[in-house]
């Protein structure tokens, strides 16, 4: 008996069908044999295609908003789809750093001037918006250029491994685009929440700083930062937070530095209070405490604030809420809200266990204050 | 606000080519099992096997494409405005408007003249709960 009729026997042995069965397990059995990883790269160039088609919805979807809110808010007497469409290819070329020293102040100046050509963009695209809405609006367009970018980088993966059928350069982005998704969705709701103004789970810092401060005399401090002076448990707190309710996180470093040096280095304590990631499995609007300067960005706030620290030897704490990227950046979930209270009693039972009654505290909300006023 | 925008995606030709010739062998395959079976053939279990495995895959990727499909669109929730009375504690919730800021003023209260003041902004998520086991 050759193969062929065992494995005809195995389906009827007689018969049309059988031999139908009998040629297509055959067939499949050769094809995986030869073409197997091809086929597996065929299926994740699907996917990725799937994706991408996905990415392309969500970008144009997010261009579309920013440009209807730029119609809407700034009441152009041109169409600003071309600007904006400029706007999204801006690059920000970043300081060499083959000789590291100086850096911080080199990064802190191009980021400065991408800022001011970012604003000034927004103000001829927008002529009729007010500070406020031109902070947003910004914040809005930076949300879609941040899609523009994450849609053209795995756009070039996926031609390029077509073009290259490189197994590895396929299989990396692949096995990356869950997490790419996420981001990419993340971006999208923030971009929502931009262009109406809502706070966001980044301004979980801001809101509990808008707490302490509420009905307390502000005075502007450096740049798009708000400082109160807040009695508080018996000492005397700053409470610095960046100035709300437009979309911008200020320079809170530079902020702490000068309170520092007006107080002549005289601070009992520093607690900043800032949104953190989340591990997955952990709650969000969970608060921990912790030590050090709890804020993100490029890092250049964060260095002038561990070295004016350093300088008077101030003890640092912090007080941290936790979310994942995706509340980080859309509208406020309820559970981080309800944080704010949480947090707000940490730093109170802080100030209490770290400090004499007459001390001076600094209390710092970190985070974006978009619909978060003071 | 609470929109939920959906892309023109068509379901690809070849995978509805798949899809309906297995749909085809796996009736024929199943009509063979009961054929045979009449027959009192041992063979009809092998078809029958083969029919069924055939008809669950050809409604899992249907199913499949179905779900992808409606994954394809982008939900938002709605977010509420918490408007609080600061004299007489009234509270008033309503749907977010442009312009509304954590802190912001809104009018007098309606009870007690008293100042109300936007106290809280946020989405409620209704998440379904899952007992995790770690």
């Amino acid at each position: 008996m050759d193969p062929s009729q065992i494995l005809g026997a195995q389906f009827g042995g007689e018969g049309p069908l059988g031999w139908i069965f009998q040629v297509i397990f055959t067939l499949l059995f050769i094809v995986m044999i030869f073409y197997g990883q091809r086929i597996q790269m065929y299926v994740m160039i699907r996917e990725i295609q799937g994706s991408l088609i996905r990415l392309r919805f969500i970008r144009d979807k997010g261009v579309k908003t920013a440009i209807d809110t730029i119609k809407e808010i700034g009441k152009p007497e041109t169409d600003p789809t071309e600007r904006v469409y400029q706007f999204l290819e801006y690059v920000t070329i970043l300081p060499q750093s083959m000789d590291p020293a100086g850096i911080v102040w080199k990064l802190e100046h191009i980021l400065d001037i991408r800022e001011d050509r970012f604003k000034d963009e927004v103000r001829l695209m927008a002529p009729s918006a007010d500070e406020t809405n031109v902070n947003n609006l910004e914040n809005t367009l930076e949300a879609a250029a941040a899609l523009n970018i994450i849609y053209k980088v795995i756009r070039h993966f996926y031609i390029l491994g077509k073009k290259t059928l490189s197994l590895y350069i396929i299989m990396q982005i692949q096995m990356l685009l869950p997490l790419i998704m996420r981001e990419a969705e993340a971006y999208s709701s923030a971009l929502k929440a931009f262009s109406y103004g809502q706070p966001i789970g980044d301004g979980a810092g801001p809101l509990v700083a808008a707490k302490l401060m509420h009905g307390r005399r502000k005075k502007k401090i450096e740049k798009d930062c708000v400082v109160a002076k807040v009695p508080l448990e018996g000492r005397t707190t700053y409470v610095i937070k960046a100035e709300g309710p437009g979309g911008n996180v200020g320079k809170p470093g530079e902020a702490i530095k000068r309170v520092i040096e007006e107080t002549d280095g005289k601070v009992a304590t520093i607690i900043m209070i800032d949104a953190a990631l989340k591990l997955e499995g952990e709650k969000p609007g969970e608060v921990a405490e912790g030590v050090g300067a709890a804020i993100g960005g490029p890092g250049t706030e964060q260095y002038k604030i561990e070295e004016s620290i350093l300088k008077y030897k101030i003890p640092i704490h912090a007080v941290i809420i936790k979310e994942d990227i995706g509340d980080a950046v859309s509208p406020m979930r309820k559970e981080i809200f309800d944080a704010a209270e949480v947090a707000i009693d940490r730093v109170k039972r802080l100030i209490r266990e770290k400090t004499k009654e007459g001390d001076v505290v600094i209390i710092a909300g970190i985070g974006n204050s978009i619909g978060v006023g003071q | 606000m609470d929109e939920e925008e959906k892309p023109v995606r068509r379901l690809s030709s070849i995978v509805l080519i798949i899809i309906v010739v297995v749909l085809a062998l796996s009736a024929s395959a199943l009509y063979q099992a009961i054929d045979l079976y009449l027959k009192q053939d041992v063979a009809s279990g092998y078809y029958l096997l083969i029919g069924f495995l055939g008809l669950a895959f050809s409604i899992y990727m249907l199913l499949q494409t179905r779900r992808r499909m409606r994954r394809f669109a982008l939900k938002t929730t709605p977010v509420t405005t918490t408007i609080t009375c600061q004299k007489c504690d009234f509270k008033n919730l309503r749907e977010f408007e442009r312009g509304d800021f954590i802190l912001k003023e809104a009018g007098s209260c309606t009870k007690c003249d008293g100042t109300m003041l936007i106290s809280a902004i946020y989405r409620e998520l209704k998440e379904k709960v899952k007992e995790e086991r770690f």
